[in-house]
């Protein structure tokens, strides 16, 4: 039987604000000391209560509308209980069935993925275990993040990196988040099921790999699970629907399921909040705010700048390069410097007069050919038939030796390593 | 003549202004009375002796200071006050009367103490309540229960009954209490004191501990009318802490008490004149009617849904929010583990559970909140024909204590007639109205949501015909 990956993704983004999801503790978290950024809210004390967070809305609106979804002109907040030490109110305040943003997609190289809905909630605080204990840190309680759903239209783990890879784009592109997967701004989970291939229903099972921090490990945890599903149908049995994480070290997916079983969430509406209503006014200047997206960009960088698809694609990156590109390019030969920044990853870091500056320096240089009689000029100067004889018998040094004459009769207008290049090319044939 | 404690807060004020007593008098005189008669009321669950005697110097300071324009910008200065034990206070222990957070001393301070702090109320201590607020007489308190002021063997209503008891017997000037569905009116009610229950989201929530958050409207227990106007004033608004309040018409409510010149529409439900009602409640709040026909009101009847579809409704989404309201006391923080929950509280943590599971949700929780919007219309519908809506807080006077007892639904019967008005989220006052066998009896007014001013005009206008009790 020949069987086929049937993926979803669900990707969790730390919003990038001032202050948290439903209180006004400062949201910039990173290497913070633990609890430090703490009130009654966040830390769920009796009596304190969640006010939303009105910019939070506002980015998972905008992502909604980069991403082509419907934005909902009513939509509400509901609490999806379980019990964990990290969640200090017993439950999560997330969104259930009118999520901000439905129904959208993203075009990949190959195909279209649909978008399911993308919704906001609350992050949890953070367990650490230590010596045999478990400590706790609420400073990554109640930040805003966001999570995307995709349908399961991933028929390869490629697709399904690109999607991730993409989205992280987006929410740069937008400003709504860094994303950095290291710091755990954007986290992923896999739904990984197989199905006959050609089958046009979806498994009756699924399995959820959980909590994956890279897209490298996404794509090593989607193919161990193939890997084992598929052993597991070869020996005439079923996959067992259930949670798995990643370990890494092993290289393996892991069964998480003594957590998870059976899960039911209770899902009911936010008491503490009320139901949020969206003009259609307001929503179409969300919409108006979405920039143009790197995809786009790609597009008109390769139209208008008459360079390369993959270079293009190079420079659109990040939002940044993209734009210091565009400044330069008014000043400068824009397909010389996009290769330049292609090639060159130290020139990416410069600012745009700098960067500028840079390559000005080099349009004063000599050109090659220009150098080529110079070094002939040297090579056949009596004085240094000595250096000559030195470096073909082994002694790469005095190469330096010519280098420096070569530059001193070009009255430094060369690049040092064109001339070496030259110099070796030179002398060998001679 | 009065003792200081017997005072309503405008005589307080007045004799604080015109220098007749200091604020040290007048806790001092509360203080006394509690010391007197706590040890048999109980309504006290903890005394901040010191820090209210303190207060009291620095108020007393602020009146020789600054003399009238003290109390412009310190509206309640000097006034002595108890609060509910399920208002969050900074640094005085703040249990609900409950086991599990026996020793939770919290580090902020609830929107409505502080408010009242602002405006130079002096704190006397917090008040017992049927744990987490789950009843109506203060026997579900996992400490003790509070004993009726005017019967000691009886019970205070609850579950602000601290509160009412405290008022009642005169061992503060005023008190703060909090309703979810008749925890404020039916109290005031048993112990034959002013009971004010204003619209849900007329006053911040911020602190105060959950019950069902749908319905939580903390509102003042005072000895008139006016007294529950002025406090109205102080703890009413909108508050950035609290996504479910509002702002609309906050104005000066004392202004719509003693105001004459328009009568408002009365009307009667008489679905509210229960089966088996105590025959002396029913004489007095018709009597009650009759005082204000005699005054001009024009009096109709008017139809509500039977109350008794509410306890069903009150029932399964007041369950379902304490279970999930309550799932923060998981036994990782706060000392104690779950075994510490009374058994009312473990009822309702299960039956919430419940009515929120899969396959049951639509069964119940959804269905609950369908027919809670067609109680709200009905509200409506009839508030388009009156201005207020009059009829008894409780079908009966102060229980005997241990009434609750193998009555598993005691308090949603209890507070049957206050369920409706609750799940509606409208206003809705108890004055008392006189006397049962010597128990008192409370007249109910009921406005629709944000008409405060309807119900205390009406109420300040019975409670001057009524005169003296």
């Amino acid at each position: 039987m020949k069987l086929e990956l049937v993926l979803g993704l669900e990707i969790h983004i730390q919003l990038k604000l001032k202050s948290k999801m439903f209180c006004r503790c400062s949201a910039d978290i990173y290497q913070s000391e633990p609890n430090t950024l703490t009130c009654p809210v966040c830390l769920g004390l009796p009596g304190a209560l969640p006010v939303p967070n009105r910019e939070a809305i506002k980015s998972t609106q905008l992502l909604g509308a980069a991403l082509n979804c419907k934005l909902s002109g009513f939509s509400k907040f509901d609490r999806k209980n379980y019990f964990y030490p990290d969640l200090p109110k017993g439950y999560q305040i997330s969104q259930y069935d009118l999520p901000l943003c439905v129904d959208g997609h993203l075009d990949l190289f190959s195909k279209r993925v649909g978008i399911t809905r993308v919704h906001l909630e609350e992050d949890t605080g953070k367990s650490i275990h230590e010596n045999g204990l478990t400590l706790l840190d609420f400073n990554k309680s109640g930040l805003a993040l966001v999570e995307v759903v995709t349908e399961p239209d991933f028929r390869t783990s490629t697709e399904a990196v690109e999607l991730s890879k993409l989205i992280q784009r987006i929410v740069r592109y937008l400003q709504i988040s860094d994303a950095d997967m290291e710091k755990g701004q954007l986290r992923l989970e896999a739904n990984v099921s197989l199905r006959k291939q050609g089958s046009e229903k979806l498994p009756t099972y699924k399995v959820e790999i959980k909590n994956i921090n890279s897209f490298r490990f996404l794509e090593k945890a989607i193919k161990y699970e193939v890997t084992r599903q598929s052993k597991l149908f070869e020996s005439g049995l079923m996959p067992e629907q259930e949670n798995r994480g990643w370990d890494d070290i092993k290289s393996v997916t892991l069964s998480q399921r003594e957590k998870e079983e059976a899960h039911d969430y209770r899902y009911f509406p936010e008491p503490d909040i009320p139901p949020m209503e969206f003009s259609s006014k307001y929503l179409k200047e969300i919409k108006a705010r979405v920039p143009e997206l790197p995809d786009k960009k790609v597009e008109r960088f390769v139209r208008i700048y008459g360079i390369g698809v993959d270079t293009a694609r190079v420079l659109c990156e990040s939002l940044e390069l993209s734009e210091k590109f565009e400044k330069a390019s008014k000043e400068t030969d824009p397909k010389r410097l996009a290769n330049l920044l292609v090639n060159k990853t130290d020139l990416r870091n410069l600012d745009v007069d700098n960067l500028l500056k840079r390559i000005k320096v080099k349009e004063d240089l000599l050109d090659e050919s220009a150098l080529k009689v110079i070094v002939k000029d040297v090579i056949n100067l009596k004085e240094n038939v000595k250096a000559i004889k030195d470096y073909k018998s082994g002694k790469e040094q005095s190469i330096m030796f010519l280098l420096g004459a070569v530059m001193k009769k070009a009255n430094g207008k060369a690049d040092p390593l064109l001339v070496k290049e030259i110099l070796r090319k030179e002398i060998n044939e001679s | 003549m009065k003792k200081l404690n017997e005072l309503s807060i405008k005589e307080s004020l007045e004799g604080l202004k015109e220098l007749k007593f200091t604020p040290q008098d007048l806790v001092f005189a509360c203080l006394d009375e509690i010391k007197t008669k706590d040890e048999d009321l109980r309504a006290f669950v903890t005394l901040v002796r010191e820090e209210a005697l303190k207060s009291a110097a620095r108020a007393d300071d602020l009146i020789r200071e600054l003399g009238g324009e003290a109390f412009a910008r310190f509206p309640l200065l000097g006034v002595p006050y108890a609060l509910k034990d399920n208002f969050c206070t900074e640094n005085v222990l703040t249990t609900a009367s409950s086991n599990i957070i026996r020793n939770f001393s919290p580090p902020y301070e609830s929107t409505v103490s502080k408010k009242l702090k602002e405006a130079g109320a002096i704190l006397l201590g917090k008040t017992n309540l049927d744990a987490f607020a789950h009843g109506s007489s203060t026997e579900a308190s996992d400490f003790f229960t509070t004993k009726n002021p005017y019967d000691i063997t009886r019970l205070p209503g609850g579950s602000s009954g601290g509160s009412a008891a405290a008022v009642a017997s005169n061992m503060c000037i005023f008190a703060v209490g909090s309703e979810t569905a008749g925890s404020i009116r039916q109290p005031a009610a048993w112990c034959g004191v002013v009971g004010l229950k204003p619209t849900y989201g007329r006053v911040s929530r911020y602190g105060v501990i959950s019950m069902a958050s749908s319905t939580d409207s903390p509102g003042p227990l005072t000895k008139t009318v006016w007294d529950a106007a002025f406090i109205l004033n102080i703890i009413s608004g909108k508050d950035e802490f609290d996504a479910t309040s509002t702002d609309i018409d906050v104005s000066d409510f004392t202004r719509s008490v003693g105001r004459t010149e328009t009568k408002l529409k009365i009307g009667i439900a008489k679905s509210y004149f229960v089966k088996g009602m105590d025959e002396g409640v029913k004489s007095k709040v018709l009597e009650a009617v009759g005082v204000l026909k005699k005054e001009g009101y024009s009096v109709k009847e008017v139809d509500l849904l039977d109350p008794k579809y509410s306890v069903a409704v009150y029932t399964i989404i007041q369950r379902s929010e304490v279970s999930s309201n309550l799932a923060r006391f998981d036994g990782i923080r706060y000392g104690f583990d779950r075994s510490s929950f009374g058994f009312e509280a473990k009822k309702r943590i299960m039956l919430g559970t419940y009515t929120l599971s899969a396959g049951y949700y639509d069964q119940f929780y959804a269905k609950a909140q369908k027919v809670r919007t067609l109680i709200i219309e009905d509200f409506k519908r009839a508030f388009s024909e009156v201005d207020v809506i009059v009829g008894p807080i409780s079908p009966c006077t102060a229980l005997k204590e241990g009434a609750t007892k193998d009555n598993a639904m005691f308090g949603e019967i209890q507070d049957m007639l206050l369920e409706p008005s609750s799940m509606a989220g409208i206003t809705g006052i108890s004055v008392p109205c006189g006397f049962s066998n010597g128990l008192p009896v409370g007249f109910g007014i009921m406005a629709d949501k944000f008409n405060e001013e309807k119900v205390l005009n009406l109420a300040a206008s019975y409670e001057a015909s009524r005169g003296e009790l």
